[in-house]
């Protein structure tokens, strides 16, 4: 008689994690609990904390250009002589030479995007949840796992290095459109590439491990429509990631093709440099790079932003009390998005001379993909509406992350139409509108997903008066960082300048002083005196969570529960930390993932696997 | 000790196991590189005829590998819709990247001398 | 502990969990070698009108090598057929004969490469060209310091434009002979390598990734028929699921190809 359900295999009490009859009772050592794990909630917190630290370094990488950008020419203080004993020629007298404020610009978009927000939002946060959300034992491949984590650390090594040889590191740009990244006489553009092969080819494996993990093990009674939208949201992400990153892979073995091997995928005929016909065969198009850079650049910044929608949407749950509204709603839009972010791409190519009915067309899909985001947005929006909100940490963060990512969102709409694109491409509003999605948009939801989950890592709580701390700090200075880009940016200065700007400005142009046509302002120009100090602060601002985290870890207020926040996913159904293979034997799902309030029952919340009375 | 063996270890009921059709799908395959090289030579009116000619034939070589020796043709749902959307973004990708830098779609196209 | 589906499917998707992993790399690896497709006609759409190449592969080489593949592809099934009925002695010819044929594959690819790598287009000081094969340089050859003679085997042009289209009908009659080209004479001397000419840049990679898949997936291969073929005596329905996983990487190769070849050889 064939059974109905799915039934797992029974699993025993205290397991260790290698899965051996024979090992039960092995203790696998330090290297192998710690280093070489192939649980995935180890794997989580290794690529948590790398990440983090790639995005501490990258933050430190942009003040180190404001200051640049506010005062060039001035050495920096503290760190100039260290920057001139280390780099020599490239920070003269301690300052930056533009050489050098390029390649810093180049990696800190590099860093930021590839080595820390990628691998935090996406493949750290899945790692640590997604098995847990969906009753799952480990990931599906917990080998490849680990495998992806030790690519994407090589990855990371192999950028770092580059700072260090002659030359210096990449210089063209996060986006390494040729042919300058070609022409430059530089080694650090073949790290460059040579360590996004590394990183790319680590994100399509834990892409293809997430994907099989969602389809292949969810829990008896976990159904699609019953997953928690954290799942959603990274499913949708991982498959991003899965097609979109090949092309980019693609293109950077072309490059580096052009750079080794001198071949002319992406020089054109006729090219020239300092003056001197170019040796190469031509006959290739620099166009064809930035078609295949931003077929993955644009799914990359969705990739960008569901994870932190899905953590916001966790979070928010818990906290109102209420079910989210529009749960349907936000499985479809987030599979909309996930359609839609590959067709759109070309809107980052508006200046490039495309014909109207080409931008005509990536307008039209810009401006349809707008849409499931908005409506993403409002679902949390109204599940706030009638609802007992709990403002914890996580909670503030997530909450700001609402008005922030609105706010980003809202200000890439005139950049998605060809017309104001024209006047506002390569300026600071672009900076500006990308920096509010993913610095207080994402990384805010990223914060909250750190205090969030962080009880069930390590069974305490990290401190909510330093918490908000944090919170408020973080929240105002990102403002104060942000905010007037746009006005600089509508003014006309343009990024990448390592000046500052100071060569455009009305005072090297003109005599008659502040407003000019033609001529950066003084107050614009002043602007990045604000800008340099508000991100200082920022900075500090920062520290007191970097100790709240670590400090935490042993001393932190030990949970009363395995399930601290009252919450009804999987993930808080289990012990604190969950053992290897999560669960003593898998959990049955009953209901869908956000019975908050549900009349009826004494308790507000109604966990999935609660077996019906 | 270890897993249980489903009856058809592994597989989707109706699976094509006979050692015949995968032999005729082999005699195909070489079959249809003999003509796709015969049919290089031919001269048709245009370049653009070989070309068709050839995609085609090496669309029904794919087909046979993928439908026969990879088993597809007995998989369910799941894999047709990972790869129906792969092959989608695919299109979109060599469609969209061919017409925005067709020569009709550019304003204007430099002739470096 | 016991992992669910690692042997036996899930039964709503009919997949057990390495299987649909390597579907969803193959995925991946469409959308990797369809960028290099795209690439490749976009540099082809884009050269100047009668500069782009045609017949500088053999075709017969190439139809060997498709050949090699398809038979490789046949074997590989008949490997897992073998291990479906349990017979593991079948196993180990047919995936034998799989590896063999992959390092035929590379063996004659490296032939090829080695062909384009001794051949050169020389520009002559008249504004001429020589195209051929190196036969031989004469000790004292040096470019830089126009010292010395270069013998190839090959022929002359007046325009370099002639020597991009070798399928038209004139091509047949060309009449190549061993010419010495003293280095006074020579401009230019450029081997045919990626560098020479975007299509050459875009066969070698196109070509290249390839042949790095079929030594990977022959490695695979190789390990699966030696030391992890001791899987077949603890656990033989998953060592069958490991030979079917590695086929379909297999075919996946095989798939590629069939398309590598009329573009690059054929077109």
């Amino acid at each position: 008689m064939e059974k109905l359900v799915h039934t797992f295999p029974p699993r025993r009490e205290h397991e260790t994690a290698h899965g051996h009859d024979d090992h039960a009772h092995h203790d696998p050592g330090f290297w192998r609990t710690y280093i070489f794990s192939p649980d995935h909630k180890v794997i989580g917190i290794q690529y948590g904390l790398t990440s983090l630290g790639f995005m501490l370094f990258g933050f430190f990488l942009m003040l180190l250009m404001r200051w640049q950008i506010s005062k060039p020419g001035v050495p920096i203080p503290l760190f100039g002589p260290l920057l001139e004993k280390v780099l020599g020629s490239a920070a003269p007298h301690g300052a930056l030479s533009p050489d050098l404020y390029n390649s810093f610009g180049a990696m800190h978009g590099t860093i930021m995007v590839f080595l820390a927000v990628v691998p935090l939002a996406f493949v750290a946060f899945s790692n640590l949840v997604i098995p847990l959300q969906i009753g799952a034992p480990d990931m599906a491949f917990p080998r490849l796992n680990m495998a992806s984590y030790q690519a994407f650390v090589i990855g990371g090594v192999v950028m770092l290095t580059s700072f260090f040889i002659p030359g210096g590191a990449a210089q063209a740009g996060w986006t390494s459109y040729s042919p300058l990244a070609t022409m430059i006489p530089t080694d650090g553009q073949i790290f460059w590439l040579v360590g996004m092969v590394f990183i790319i080819t680590s994100g399509l494996l834990s892409a293809v491990n997430f994907i099989a993990t969602v389809i292949q093990l969810r829990a008896p009674g976990m159904t699609w429509m019953r997953l928690p939208f954290f799942v959603w949201a990274q499913f949708v992400t991982s498959f991003l990631i899965l097609l979109a990153f090949p092309p980019l892979e693609a293109a950077a073995v072309m490059q580096l093709m052009d750079k080794v091997a001198h071949t002319s995928f992406f020089l054109p005929t006729g090219l020239a440099v300092g003056g001197q016909l170019a040796n190469v065969s031509g006959g290739g198009s620099p166009l064809l790079w930035q078609h295949l850079f931003w077929f993955l650049g644009h799914p990359e910044v969705y990739v960008l932003i569901l994870p932190a929608m899905g953590i916001a949407c966790e979070i928010i749950a818990c906290n109102t009390r209420k079910p989210i509204w529009g749960y349907k709603s936000l499985v479809y839009s987030a599979l909309a998005i996930g359609f839609l972010s590959f067709l759109v791409w070309a809107h980052h190519m508006y200046l490039t001379g495309m014909g109207t009915k080409v931008a005509v067309f990536f307008q039209t899909t810009t401006m349809i993909i707008s849409i499931p985001s908005v409506i993403i947005l409002t679902c949390f929006l109204i599940s706030l509406w009638g609802s007992s909100i709990r403002f914890n940490t996580p909670m503030l963060f997530a909450l700001a992350f609402l008005p922030m990512f609105g706010m980003g969102g809202l200000t890439g709409l005139p950049l998605g139409f060809n017309i104001s694109d024209v006047h506002l491409h390569d300026t600071y509003y672009i900076i500006a509108h990308f920096h509010y999605v993913v610095a207080p948009g994402t990384i805010f939801a990223l914060f909250a997903g750190i205090y969030f989950w962080f009880p069930k890592m390590t069974g305490r709580m990290m401190n909510e008066f330093w918490g908000r701390v944090h919170f408020w700090g973080s929240l105002v200075f990102m403002n104060v960082v942000f905010m007037p880009m746009f006005k600089q940016g509508m003014a006309g200065m343009l990024r990448r300048m390592a000046d500052g700007g100071a060569n455009y400005s009305a005072a090297v142009n003109s005599k008659a002083g502040a407003e000019v046509i033609g001529g950066l302002s003084r107050n614009n120009m002043e602007l990045h005196t604000w800008i340099l100090w508000g991100a200082c602060v920022l900075g500090l601002v920062q520290i007191p969570f970097i100790i709240n985290f670590f400090w935490s870890i042993k001393h932190g207020k030990k949970v009363d529960s395995d399930n601290p926040w009252n919450a009804t996913t999987l993930d808080w159904q289990t012990a604190t930390p969950p053992p290897h293979s999560n669960f003593p034997e898998a959990p049955r799902v009953y209901r869908g993932p956000y019975e908050y309030s549900v009349p009826g029952h004494d308790k507000d919340f109604t966990p999935q696997n609660e077996p019906p009375k | 000790m270890n897993n249980s063996m489903t009856m058809n270890g592994g597989h989707s009921p109706g699976e094509v196991h006979s050692v015949r059709g995968y032999i005729f799908v082999f005699i195909a395959l070489l079959a249809g590189t003999i003509l796709t090289v015969w049919a290089s030579f031919i001269q048709f009116g245009s370049r653009e005829i070989n070309i068709a000619v050839a995609l085609v034939i090496a669309s029904v070589k794919a087909f046979l590998v993928v439908a026969y020796f990879m088993h597809l043709i007995s998989e369910r749902k799941m894999i047709y819709l990972v790869l129906g959307f792969t092959a989608i973004f695919f299109a979109g990708l060599m469609g969209l990247t061919i017409w925005s830098l067709s020569p009709n779609s550019l304003i204007h196209i430099q002739n470096v001398p | 502990m016991d992992f669910p589906y690692i042997v036996e499917p899930r039964r709503d998707t009919g997949l057990y969990n390495a299987k649909l992993g390597i579907w969803l790399f193959l995925a991946s690896e469409v959308m990797l070698f369809g960028a290099l497709f795209s690439a490749y006609v976009l540099l082809r759409v884009g050269a100047d009108p009668g500069m782009w190449p045609h017949g500088w592969l053999n075709v017969y080489i190439g139809t060997a090598n498709t050949i090699v593949l398809i038979t490789s592809s046949i074997t590989t099934v008949m490997a897992w057929v073998s291990c479906k009925q349990r017979q593991f002695g079948r196993f180990k010819f047919f995936h034998a004969l799989t590896i063999l044929l992959a390092m035929t594959f590379v063996c004659i690819k490296s032939y090829e490469y080695h062909d384009k790598f001794t051949h050169y287009e020389i520009t002559l000081a008249s504004g001429k060209f020589a195209d051929g094969h190196l036969v031989e340089k004469s000790k004292d050859f040096d470019l830089a310091k126009k010292t010395g003679r270069v013998t190839i085997h090959g022929y002359e042009v007046e325009h370099e434009v002639e020597l991009m289209d070798m399928q038209r009908p004139e091509a047949r009659n060309i009449h190549r002979e061993e010419i010495t080209i003293p280095a006074t004479d020579i401009k230019k001397m450029e081997r045919y390598g990626p560098w020479h000419h975007t299509y050459l840049a875009i066969y070698f990679t196109l070509t290249g990734l390839h042949a790095f898949h079929v030594i990977c997936g022959a490695l695979v291969i190789g390990f699966l028929w030696g030391p992890g073929s001791r899987m077949w005596k603890t656990d033989p329905e998953r060592f069958t699921n490991r030979i079917e996983v590695s086929g379909l990487f297999w075919h996946f190769v095989d798939l590629v190809w069939i398309f590598l070849f009329p573009v690059l050889y054929l077109l």
